[in-house]
């Protein structure tokens, strides 16, 4: 143990891998540990699963706590939430990262109850800053920023915990950056030992059943996604034939996965998938900022809306202010043009 | 195999901004909310939480019992939970609760559970749709040093005192068994909440808070006196009871702002960052250029 003040991150893993959002959340955990001057630690729990705690370091953690025990072979809320809020109890992290998966939102919220610390859902952003209390004649230094849409998405919040500790935010996965792994960073992986009540078996899984997502929105080159403005299944379908020409994926706002047109694995924004396409088509989407805040970062983004004045204008390189219905068929036509005239020229 | 014994639940629900169905009037010039502009309703995740209470009494038989933390106009949605088939109604409103994170809200429901009492379980939506965090379920769980089931999207059994269950998650499902009592949390694919009861909307049209005495008395001035109509309403069970911070026990220093770990540094009107960008009219010769522009870029093809 040491006294060096530290940031932690939970990680979460299935079937012997870890989730993307746990690695792109130690590679955030090394950028602020190091404006700080601490420690990254990763909190593994699971059954022989120390393999999983040096891929952890080269990702970026100084040092992994690894409660290795066959209780822990599956995620459980109450002996995974004993071993965190045992350890935070011990150690007093400065900041503690969970990722916004199902099992993360079940996990956090419960450390956060027993710690009696201050937990935000869903950051969009993590920041070090300094908060002015006036009232109190006060600066707290260094303390999370942690920066969420908020009221319907109109508001940006930037939420501090100034007097509880650890600071504790999720993030969805794909909102931060993977990191690169290095194969030759050092670290420390210390076992900690898992002392349970009986009350923390309650609960008992009797099956499990792992879904491999086929969507894979994250890594797609183009991303077509319909939102409100998209009316029936048979525009729908337009966004599909786009997409699978331009060989992407389609993707959809809230509004469209609420209307039930497409299941929510394919929601892009805040409470969905972040993602960072070379070309993004949003086809009938307004652009409220949590839709804006998974794809304002892609490298190009056509609009397509019947309302001059919607918000996704404002970030679109390409405006077309028109029905998607008749809009989407012309692009269809014209990338099947282009492909065409591409095969004559070669 | 089922349990003949009868469950009694309690289901938290919150009155929240229909924050899906924004307009444009809801932001003023300045940046403040017009809040008038934005009709408050019945979570949706707590309808399907309420639903699966119900089904579980129609079930095992038991109560259902609802409470919410609000203002004190969130009494609308205890009288539509009394239409759609709770037994029972507790309103949790208090200056005192103002501006509560979801820890110090979590504190109030814990304390408002106790003096409820005896329960098997607590029923939740997933999340409320005004701020999507899911915490205030399994950190009410924590303080009630109670197990958790959260995404709940079916009971299978409910035998022996444990209740088995299938968690809908993004990645798959899980079915777990859990002892009771517990609190789940539950989505919003677990099952179709029925429409409020025409019987039940007419025996309890009258549902009110002491609050709402005077509202009440001058739409039916039969009632010539408040103790007239709370008699009235009481003998009916119509009563909706108000507890305060008093009533429950809880201490000022935990509940609302003062109880509140996070704090709220700066909220920034969304600026739009100005892209370059141009504008494409939808005529086939115009969409047509700008498709070979993002070939020319190697955006496409």
């Amino acid at each position: 143990m040491t006294d060096r003040k530290s940031i932690w991150v939970s990680i979460e893993h299935t079937d012997g891998r870890i989730a993307d959002v746990s690695l792109e959340l130690t590679g955030k955990a090394r950028d602020l540990a190091d404006q700080l001057g601490y420690e990254v630690v990763g909190l593994v729990c699971g059954y022989e699963v120390d393999e999983l705690a040096w891929e952890v370091i080269r990702h970026g953690a100084d040092r992994v706590l690894l409660a290795d025990h066959p209780e822990l072979a599956h995620y459980r809320t109450l002996p995974y939430a004993r071993i965190a809020i045992t350890e935070a109890r011990k150690r007093r992290p400065e900041i503690f990262l969970v990722g916004g998966t199902p099992n993360g939102r079940d996990f956090a919220p419960r450390v956060a109850s027993a710690l009696r610390c201050g937990l935000t859902a869903d950051c969009t952003e993590l920041q070090i800053g300094d908060y002015h209390v006036r009232r109190e004649g006060r600066t707290y230094k260094d303390l999370l920023y942690q920066i969420r849409p908020a009221f319907g998405g109109n508001l940006v919040a930037t939420i501090v915990n100034p007097n509880t500790r650890p600071q504790m935010a999720t993030v969805r996965e794909g909102v931060m950056r993977m990191p690169a792994a290095d194969p030759s960073r050092m670290g420390v992986v210390e076992p900690v030992t898992s002392e349970f009540e009986p009350g923390d078996f309650a609960l008992e899984v009797l099956s499990r059943e792992v879904r491999h997502s086929t969507v894979r929105l994250k890594d797609a080159p183009v991303i077509v996604s319909g939102g409100a403005g998209i009316s029936d299944a048979d525009e729908f379908a337009l966004l599909r034939e786009l997409a699978n020409l331009l060989g992407g994926e389609v993707g959809a706002s809230r509004a469209a996965v609420d209307a039930g047109m497409i299941g929510r694995e394919y929601q892009v924004g805040q409470t969905g998938t972040t993602v960072r396409p070379r070309l993004y088509i949003a086809a009938g989407i307004s652009g409220a900022v949590q839709h804006r805040a998974g794809m304002d970062e892609s490298s190009k983004i056509i609009a397509i809306n019947t309302d001059p004045n919607a918000p996704i204008f404002q970030i679109a390189h390409y405006r077309v202010v028109g029905d998607a219905a008749e809009v989407l068929p012309m692009i269809i036509k014209a990338v099947r043009e282009r492909a065409i005239d591409g095969r004559a020229a070669e | 195999m089922t349990d003949s014994r009868p469950i009694d639940s309690v289901v938290l629900v919150k009155q929240v901004p229909d924050t899906h169905h924004i307009t444009g009037d809801a932001m003023t010039r300045d940046g403040t909310m017009n809040r008038s502009a934005l009709p408050a309703i019945f979570n949706p995740e707590d309808l399907n939480a309420l639903e699966m209470a119900v089904q579980i009494r129609e079930r095992h038989g038991g109560t259902v019992s609802v409470i919410t933390m609000g203002p004190p106009k969130a009494a609308n949605i205890l009288r539509e939970s009394l239409w759609r088939g709770a037994d029972r109604v507790v309103l949790l409103t208090d200056r005192r609760f103002a501006g509560a994170d979801t820890l110090a809200t979590s504190v109030v429901l814990q304390k408002a559970v106790e003096k409820i009492g005896r329960y098997d379980l607590i029923l939740a939506g997933r999340q409320a749709i005004d701020g999507d965090t899911a915490q205030v379920g399994p950190q009410t769980a924590e303080k009630l040093g109670i197990p958790q089931i959260t995404y709940a999207e079916s009971i299978l059994e409910i035998a022996g005192g444990r209740i088995t269950a299938r968690r809908a998650l993004d990645s798959g499902s899980e079915i777990v068994r859990c002892q009771m009592p517990c609190l789940l949390t539950v989505v919003g694919s677990a099952n179709m909440p029925r429409p409020p009861s025409v019987r039940r909307q007419i025996a309890g049209k009258l549902a009110a808070t002491p609050g709402e005495y005077a509202a009440i008395r001058k739409q039916w001035p039969e009632f010539e006196t408040d103790g007239a109509l709370e008699e009235h309403l009481t003998a009916h069970d119509l009563r909706i009871p108000v507890w305060t911070a008093d009533d429950i026990g809880v201490t000022a220093d935990s509940i609302g702002l003062a109880g509140s770990p996070t704090q709220v540094h700066k909220v920034n009107f969304v600026i739009l960052e100005s892209t370059e960008s141009k504008t494409i009219q939808p005529t086939p010769e115009a969409i047509a250029a700008m498709v070979a522009e993002l070939v020319h870029e190697y955006i496409v093809g």
